[in-house]
């Protein structure tokens, strides 16, 4: 039974050194090293929470500048397609206002030409009644010189008024 | 390679301690059949000198201090003043000699207390000594802030982390800061004298009733200092038990309270006695085969059994850090019961 007998010198010794080395280990070993355990642990974490941030900025900018070359490009289209339309618009007023002036040329013209055409008409006609004056003077003159074709002349010419 | 080299040191231990236990047993026949059961018990227990080769009169020994308090004073001297036992210490008008079970005694009849440095204690000491070479070293390593681990701190983190993380916060929960160190120790200590214990001509320390004693002592007066309200109503009014089982059940609590430390002090002493036992005893079959069948017998008996204590060697080395595991986790197991609120 010597084996299951716990020796006083050995207990007490055990005691002594165990107590001892708890403190010894507390103060020395276990709190040193748990606390850097610890403090590394939530320096990596930080740092890992850090690198999230920093890569979740970074997502969201890429998105936003993806957002503004969108936006960018949106607004270039629709300054193109303003521009395009002003041009159609400016050459369709420019052909608009072409033709207008083109007709109201050739109106004018017509105009001109009819007046020209009306002056020149009215000189002719004058011109005319005045060669058929004239003429009538002269054939009258010749004419009358004969009371006998006188006569038959007024008859005719009373004859052709009646009608 | 460095699996060869573990496996050379582990070989080297087995033939190490073959030889050392060879040439002091080899002449211990009284006829018949070699006996031995007196070697081993010899091996594991405690002694006042640490014993290395030799045998009787011709043993060669480490001496170490014998402390001997009585009323009359301490007496200090070397054990190897009792000359192998047939000398007496006379110390003033106190005679000292050994009984026959290795105990000092005062032949006056003088009660004594022995606070010897025996050999447990003085590997204990080698052990904590280590221990404590180890630990600084880890601790000073971490000078150099938020770098990764090197050499022996990345060896001996996981394992402080391991015992922390997955035994001592598992059990204990969110109050396990106050008895982190006390288990740490608990595990670090057990298994460094595990480990030096498999050292051939070693100490037996945490095969010694009396150190696993002291440790499972430490866990009861932990769990009954700390027990809080929750916990003495478990012993003292079991809830869900009715009236009429109370007078059977708070007696089993109350024993319960006993046997749990009890357990811890048996398995641990157990394990490690039982490891060494072993390895002698397959080593002894060597010198049975000699007294039972001549030098030819124990050659041909040799092979197979340092094979077998190569084998056992392997086991005891797990079993080391399994029982430091193993009373660390149920300690913070019942620290646990004990300092946990009520679910």
């Amino acid at each position: 039974m010597e084996l299951v007998t716990p020796a006083i010198g050995l207990i007490f010794w055990t005691t002594v050194v165990f107590s001892l080395l708890v403190l010894l280990l507390k103060k020395f070993a276990w709190k040193p090293i748990l606390s850097a355990v610890d403090e590394r642990n939530q320096s990596i974490k930080d740092s890992l929470a850090q690198a999230e941030k920093a890569r979740s900025e970074m997502s969201e900018l890429t998105a936003n500048n993806e957002k503004i070359i969108a936006q960018a490009k949106v607004d270039r289209d629709l300054i193109l397609k303003e521009a395009r339309d002003m041009k159609n618009e400016i050459i369709s007023e420019a052909k608009d206002k072409a033709s207008n002036e083109a007709e109201k040329l050739v109106t004018t013209a017509k105009e001109q030409i009819l007046n020209e055409k009306m002056k020149a008409l009215t000189e002719l006609k004058n011109h005319v009644a005045d060669l058929s004056v004239e003429m009538a003077e002269k054939i009258l003159r010749s004419e009358l010189s004969d009371v006998a074709k006188q006569k038959e002349l007024v008859t005719k010419v009373l004859k052709e008024s009646k009608n | 390679m460095q699996k060869k080299v573990s496996l050379l040191i582990v070989l080297f231990f087995t033939i190490f301690s073959c030889f050392s236990f060879a040439g002091g047993e080899a002449t211990q026949e009284k006829g018949g059949v070699y006996n031995p059961v007196p070697t081993i018990m010899h091996h594991i227990a405690d002694a006042h000198e640490w014993h290395l080769w030799g045998e009787g009169d011709n043993s060669y020994s480490i001496p170490l201090p014998v402390i001997l308090y009585s009323e009359k004073g301490v007496d200090i001297f070397m054990a190897n003043d009792f000359n192998h036992g047939h000398s007496k210490v006379i110390k003033e008008d106190r005679v000292y000699s050994i009984d026959n079970h290795s105990h000092i005694i005062e032949e006056g009849g003088l009660e004594i207390i022995d606070l010897s440095i025996t050999k447990n204690v003085a590997s204990m000491l080698i052990s904590v000594f280590l221990l404590f070479l180890i630990m600084g070293t880890v601790s000073r390593s971490y000078s150099r802030k938020n770098v990764e681990p090197s050499g022996l701190q990345a060896f001996i983190e996981p394992l402080i982390l391991f015992v922390r993380d997955d035994i001592i916060k598992d059990n204990i929960g969110k109050k396990h800061e106050k008895f982190t160190p006390l288990l740490l120790t608990f595990f670090f200590f057990i298994l460094i004298n595990n480990l030096m214990g498999l050292l051939p001509g070693a100490a037996n320390v945490t095969g010694n009733i009396a150190v696993t004693f002291v440790l499972s002592l430490i866990t009861f007066l932990v769990t009954t200092l700390f027990g809080n309200k929750n916990y003495w109503g478990h012993i003292f009014k079991p809830p869900g038990v009715p009236m009429a089982l109370m007078p059977i059940m708070v007696p089993i609590e109350i024993i319960g309270m006993f046997t749990k430390p009890f357990a811890l002090m048996i398995r641990l002493f157990a394990n490690i006695s039982a490891g060494h036992i072993i390895i002698l005893s397959l080593i002894s079959l060597i010198f049975i085969a000699q007294s039972a069948m001549g030098t030819g017998g124990a050659w041909g008996v040799a092979p197979v059994s340092a094979l077998f204590v190569l084998f056992i060697y392997c086991i005891e080395v797990l079993v080391a850090f399994l029982q430091a595991y193993i009373f660390t986790l149920l300690s913070s197991v019942f620290i646990g019961l004990a300092v946990q609120d009520g679910h």
